[in-house]
């Protein structure tokens, strides 16, 4: 065993099989309660659309579907990324892997981008809710609801994407320094998990805020 | 009587010094960290709650005005709710005994147990920050519109405190539902685990997946209040009562993570102080799941009458009566469990014989208030006030205090005055009583929640509830008192003052740092006390039994 | 009459002694297990006190059948507890037709009541004694909650919906009246009186309360000035026509049926886009900010009343028209 092997074990467990086992046990519990956590804004998001789809739809009419599709094709390459930094540490490909990592960091760091583009769009044209809210349209001052929605799920995908983006700094500079290999990689498959789920919470946010409007044509 | 000798070496004096404790990755010692925490919040819960018993003294709001005692209900909620009842028994007392129970070394992620830690003080701090710049008076449960478009109180601070500290809950959940699964010693199966560990992965399961509910909740309520974004505000499209659903869908589990722990000490401390496995074992593990899962389903049943459909009060009130039933369980077999036992009648039997009544009156009464057609009498009255309090100090604290006189001696290696002892049981147990039961009587009649000034004709029962809060305080400042002075001239416990079986009483008084001088093997079931006899049969009397 | 429990109010209302035998059953099912545990508990601890240091318990194996028998038997008397429960809690929701309608406005931190004769109290509610009335209810602001112990009936009262109740006073006297959701600094204040008199001192004190208008002919005065019947007047208008409109199932445009409530004909007022009849375009503007909230309870007592449409015509004029 190398020097990284043993320096690796936590003081608590008894082997390396039983820290891995312990790890991925944590993180998928902790994805579980995220799945609450999330679920809460869903359920609010379901509830309203349903007593007020025409508002929804006028809202998610305003939503730019070329920059949010972007997203998601940057979000789905980005953990495409992930998946093989996981197989490259998993395989001893030590320049892989950094490579592979500065790419899911850096497609992370793309979308954050975008959504800024995004927001700032939003509050030119009075789009956010509040006291500067304005709506132009039949549906006028029920929108802003979609958009209150609006902000607060993305936003807390986005201050995921920005946790993520910073661990995965972390796992980065391990990565660089050598720490992980077959003998140990759980860091990166746990980081992996978490960042796959973020990406799928974002594969829900997209068809629910931004596809549904589509076909909406003004009316109230 | 054996005199013992502390132990040369343990988890105490292996490291002196303010940074071995504040960057301990020792479970025990985190777990004294906890109790520090909670023992400084439970104080100023207790102050804010004197003061209210103080003002209802009178029929006229003559002690403070109606605007101070709306903050005084709210932050003895708010102090006692997330930062006493929800904390204490897993912080203090699961952090302390389950790693030891199960034979492992410690937790599983002991970084993650510190910062648990800190981020319950953090929560802490930003919520004492909110009552120093004048506190919140919303009540506990924060409904909007009030709270998010016409209080002009600390909303911010102590929302954003509880949210924090809901994390907390949330790591120690993951910790322990991870060391369970991962980190028994050999021979340890699940059904050779103590009741406790079960109780405790039980509490764990709603930490984790309750919790966040919350968090969302709280996070929609300070957007709400910082933005006006509409989504609790009828004018706006929005609607609340959705708040409603949000924050009890957490706070009616978070109940069962005040209620689990209590019930996982109560059967430790019942098969020790029986001397007997504790009949009906597999009945008691599984129900503590059985509430656990269908805690998560009876919410609706704090609105009854919030303007929710009458069907949905149907389906919350049949779910309900179904989750008291484990409880029922659990109360019959650890009554059945004294039945030809050997009962020792030493503090932590006697605050789990209080426990078996209390709890048994507030889970009725829980009963009472599932029941719809009384429930609209009673909601929003001092029976209701009166339930909770009979669960979570008759059942919750009783558990709490009685799991610290059981496992005291193993934390600190000392013993404690039993006349001081019970003095303080007594005290407490009558206290008590005094202090809520006439809060039922109160609330039949109608006496509402909350308020500040009430009719003349219910002062005599409200001068009787104030008089036994007075009591009831004496009761619990004594433990304090002994508990801090036995750490200097208590007797020495040894490994096993109780003669108990488990884990934990087969390491020393208080434990070495790794908790084990040998990494145990088990190869037997929980609580195997062998057949009863008279006189000691050869190995089946532990160690240090006095 | 006095409630034959003690510590109970007294019993003014039709309900009050089905919620106190409810109750009855309650403390007696719980009396009997308390103390069952409670003396179990003591007469176990004391009988089999431990007699040496070395001693120890009798193992019993575990018992199915026990297990079983603990839960099936408390099970069927929580199931039992819950049956009368609801039927108590159906029966307490379900207004009879026909009863007289009350507004209720709750406001911090006071009560607005609205009698269906037009008279208005503050704090009080006279009503007569063996006539079933139904409260509509509202809040201009925060959630309260109306409360009537010696009734035993509540609702929460919440902004943004009406919420109702009903009951039938069957005891003249004068009854506590609390508003029970906290609800701001003067909660404890924000009570009142609900007085019940006989037919005839009822008839009088009516007599001696200037009245303005009934709540009907408020809502005609409000629906005039809103000059609602430029579009829902007659046939071919602009909106459904309005007749008999109250409680009618209503087609969506956006598909799916609703009934239309006093909330629906609320949401109709303050948010019309919400749910368009079908058949008819989104035209209709908002008048939140022009009604308040008894206004809008009068507009409603108001459509109430109007007759069901009995020509043809008529009729064809509340289906889709478009326009």
């Amino acid at each position: 065993m190398s020097h990284a092997d043993s320096s690796a074990l936590a003081h608590q467990f008894d082997s390396l099989a039983q820290q891995k086992e312990s790890a991925t046990l944590g993180m998928w519990l902790f994805l579980c309660q995220e799945i609450l956590f999330f679920g809460g804004l869903f359920v609010t998001y379901l509830l309203y659309r349903w007593r007020d789809p025409t508002a929804f739809a006028a809202g998610s009419h305003e939503l730019d579907i070329v920059l949010g599709g972007f997203n998601t094709v940057v979000l789905i390459a980005s953990s495409l990324t992930m998946a093989m930094a996981v197989h490259s540490a998993q395989t001893d490909k030590r320049r892989q892997l950094v490579g592979y990592l500065v790419a899911t960091g850096a497609l992370g760091i793309v979308f954050l981008v975008v959504k800024y583009f995004e927001y700032s769009a939003k509050w030119h044209h009075h789009l956010i809710p509040g006291a500067g809210f304005r709506f132009e349209g039949a549906v006028g001052g029920r929108a802003e609801l979609f958009f209150s929605l609006y902000f607060a799920m993305t936003g807390m995908h986005a201050l995921h994407m920005v946790v993520g983006v910073a661990v995965l700094a972390w796992i980065l500079k391990r990565a660089r320094a050598g720490e992980f290999g077959s003998h140990y990689y759980n860091p990166v498959e746990c980081f992996g998990l978490y960042w796959h789920f973020v990406d799928i919470v974002w594969i829900f946010l997209f068809p629910l805020l931004y596809l549904i409007g589509r076909h909406y044509h003004g009316g109230a | 009587m054996i005199a013992h000798e502390m132990p040369k070496s343990h988890y105490l004096n292996a490291e002196h010094g303010l940074k071995s404790w504040l960057l301990t990755l020792d479970h025990k010692r985190i777990g004294l960290l906890y109790l520090l925490g909670v023992s400084f919040f439970f104080l100023l819960g207790s102050a804010f709650a004197m003061l209210v018993r103080l003002e209802l003294l009178t029929p006229e709001g003559d002690l403070m005005s109606a605007d101070a005692y709306n903050h005084v209900f709210t932050m003895h909620g708010v102090f006692m709710v997330f930062f006493f009842l929800i904390p204490a028994i897993p912080g203090v007392l699961g952090n302390f005994a389950l790693p030891i129970m199960i034979g492992a070394k410690d937790v599983a992620f002991p970084k993650l147990n510190l910062l648990s830690w800190y981020v319950f003080m953090t929560g802490g701090m930003f919520t004492m920050y909110g009552l120093l710049s004048g506190g919140v008076d919303t009540g506990w449960t924060f409904y909007p519109p009030y709270s998010s478009l016409y209080s002009t109180s600390a909303v911010l601070p102590v929302g954003l405190g509880v949210f924090i500290n809901g994390f907390a809950s949330i790591l120690t959940g993951v910790n322990f539902m991870v060391t369970v699964h991962r980190m028994r010693a050999p021979g340890m199966t699940w059904f050779r685990l103590p009741l406790f560990v079960w109780g405790q992965y039980a509490t764990s399961l709603v930490m984790v997946l309750g919790t966040p509910v919350i968090a969302i909740t709280l996070v929609l309520l300070v957007l709400e209040r910082l933005f006006h974004f509409g989504i609790f505000d009828a004018a706006k499209g929005g609607d609340p009562v959705l708040f409603q659903h949000l924050f009890w869908f957490y706070s009616h589990p978070a109940v069962y993570i005040m209620i689990l722990p209590a019930m996982a000490v109560i059967s430790e401390v019942i098969a020790a102080f029986a001397r007997k496995r504790i009949f009906g074992y597999h009945a008691v593990a599984f129900s503590s799941i059985g509430i656990a899962v269908l805690g998560f389903f009876v919410w609706g049943h704090h609105m009854y009458v919030s303007s929710q459909s009458v069907y949905a009060g149907v389906v919350f009130s049949l779910l309900t009566m179904l989750v008291a039933i484990p409880s029922a369980i659990k109360v019959f077999n650890w009554t059945f469990t004294l039945y030809k036992g050997a009962v020792a009648l030493e503090m932590p039997m006697l605050y789990a014989m209080g426990f078996l009544g209390l709890f048994t009156i507030g889970g009725l009464t829980g009963v009472f208030l599932a029941t719809l057609g009384f429930d609209v009498h009673v909601h929003d009255t001092y029976f209701v006030v009166a339930h909770f309090h009979y669960v979570m100090v008759g059942g919750t604290i009783m558990g709490y205090l009685g799991g610290l006189h059981f496992w005291w001696p193993k934390m600190t290696g000392r013993l404690y005055s039993t006349f001081w002892g019970k003095t303080s049981g007594w005290l407490v147990f009558v206290g008590f009583n005094l202090t809520f039961f006439p809060q039922f009587l109160l609330g039949m009649q109608g006496m509402p929640r909350r308020y500040h000034a009430y009719p003349e004709e219910w002062q005599v029962l409200n001068v009787l509830s104030s008089a036994g809060a007075s009591v009831l305080g004496v009761g619990l400042i004594l433990p304090v008192i002994y508990f801090l002075w036995s750490l200097r001239a208590g007797r020495v416990a040894g490994p096993n003052p109780w003669g108990a079986r488990g884990l934990e009483w087969e390491t020393s008084s208080p434990p070495p740092t790794l908790n084990f001088d040998e990494p145990p093997v088990v190869d037997h079931e929980a609580y195997d006390y062998g057949p009863p006899t008279d006189e000691p049969a050869a190995g089946a009397a532990p160690a240090g039994a006095r | 009459m006095p409630s034959k429990l003690p510590f109970f109010p007294e019993q003014a209302s039709s309900f009050a002694g089905d919620v106190d035998a409810l109750t009855l059953w309650l403390i007696g099912m719980s009396a009997f297990f308390t103390l069952l545990i409670a003396g179990l508990v003591v007469i176990f601890a004391l009988r089999f006190r431990r007699r040496s240091p070395d001693q120890v318990g009798t193992k019993f194996d575990e018992s199915p059948l026990l297990e079983i028998t603990w839960t099936v038997i408390p099970l069927l008397i929580v199931l039992f507890t819950f049956a009368w429960g609801a039927k108590v809690y159906f029966r307490l929701y379900r207004a009879p037709a026909g009863a007289a309608e009350f507004h209720v406005t709750g406001k911090q931190w006071m009560w607005k009541t609205q009698h269906p004769t037009g008279q208005r109290e503050i704090n009080e509610l006279h009503l007569p004694v063996g006539e079933p009335a139904k409260l509509l209810l509202t809040s201009e602001d925060v959630i309260h909650s109306f409360f009537i112990p010696a009734f035993r009936v509540k609702t929460d009262v919440v902004p943004g919906r009406f919420t109702t109740m009903w009951f039938t006073p069957t005891r003249t006297g004068r009854y506590h009246l609390f508003c029970t959701e906290y609800c701001g600094t003067e909660h404890s204040r924000m009570i009142g009186w609900v007085t019940v008199q006989e037919p005839e001192a009822y008839q009088d004190w009516l007599a001696s309360v200037p009245v303005p208008a009934t709540l009907r002919e408020r809502g005609e005065q409000v629906f005039a000035r809103l000059g609602c019947a430029e579009c829902h007047g007659g046939t071919g208008g602009r909106g459904p026509a309005l007749e008999g409109i109250a409680g009618r199932e209503v087609e969506l445009a956006a598909g799916g049926r609703v009934r239309a409530d006093e909330n629906y004909l609320r949401e109709s007022i303050v948010d019309p886009g919400a749910k368009v009849v079908a058949g008819f375009l989104p035209l209709m503007p908002s008048f939140r900010g022009q009604v308040d909230e008894e206004e809008i309870g009068a507009l409603i007592s108001y459509l109430k009343s109007l007759p069901e449409p009995t020509t043809a015509a008529a009729a064809a004029a509340s289906e889709s028209v478009i326009r």
